[in-house]
């Protein structure tokens, strides 16, 4: 079980600030966790496209795709930030 | 290192005295104060939202300052980050450096509000007539913090 995290554009779009999942197998890291979400289709496919501006923290350290998930973890999906 | 993200409005002059207090050392306090402009590119802003991520926020925030004392022999840095409901001239940020010189001091200062503004997870939603949107992060924000890496 993970927790996933939604913030800002992306929170709005999905209608979801949070949620636990249970990962399939096959999800060993950002890049395959993110082409799981988009299977969900609608807003999840649109906002998670290849080449959207989305920006992914695991553990609340930025990550990339490479970053490993494992159970436990939390998962953060973001626009890139406009603090300041 | 005190770090504060908070809805309350901040009193430069309070956390300035509260930086100071009990230091003779000190010879130099940098300070950065960012507001809520009334204008953008896309009209009039009657309301800004500002969203963040709790816990990675002030962990981001405490790692920009550490990197900031790590380059710079300087004493201590304050930073104060609003979150929720603001009105355009509105205080958001306040980042201050205390040193025994300017010149580090105005740089740390500097360093920490560029890597805040590209690093540390605030999302800002404006609000103007024609109905709210998310501002775009800011290409210029980026090259501001990339002149940091070659120094």
């Amino acid at each position: 079980m993970v927790t996933l995290l939604y913030f800002a554009r992306l929170r709005e779009a999905f209608g979801l600030a949070s949620e636990q999942a249970e990962l399939p197998a096959q999800v060993k890291d950002v890049r395959s966790l993110t082409e799981w979400l988009r299977q969900r289709g609608g807003a999840w496919q649109e906002e998670l496209a290849p080449g959207r501006p989305v920006r992914v923290a695991v553990n609340q350290d930025v990550a990339s795709t490479d970053t490993a998930v494992r159970d436990g973890d939390e998962i953060a999906f973001f626009p890139p930030v406009t603090g300041g | 290192m005190p770090v504060k993200v908070q809805t309350e409005d901040f009193d430069l002059g309070a956390e300035i005295l509260q930086l100071r207090r009990g230091n003779p050392g000190i010879g130099a306090i940098a300070s950065f104060v960012g507001l809520v402009r009334d204008l953008n590119e896309k009209g009039e802003i009657s309301e800004m939202l500002l969203e963040h991520y709790p816990g990675m926020t002030e962990k981001a925030l405490a790692e920009i300052v550490a990197e900031a004392k790590h380059r710079w022999d300087i004493i201590d840095a304050l930073v104060i980050h609003r979150i929720g409901s603001l009105k355009p001239a509105d205080q958001i940020v306040l980042v201050a450096v205390s040193g025994a010189h300017r010149h580090e001091a105005f740089a740390a200062c500097e360093f920490i509000m560029d890597y805040l503004k590209t690093r540390a997870p605030f999302w800002k939603k404006e609000h103007t007539p024609q109905g709210g949107h998310w501002v775009d992060a800011r290409e210029s924000d980026e090259t501001s913090v990339q002149r940091w890496l070659q120094t």
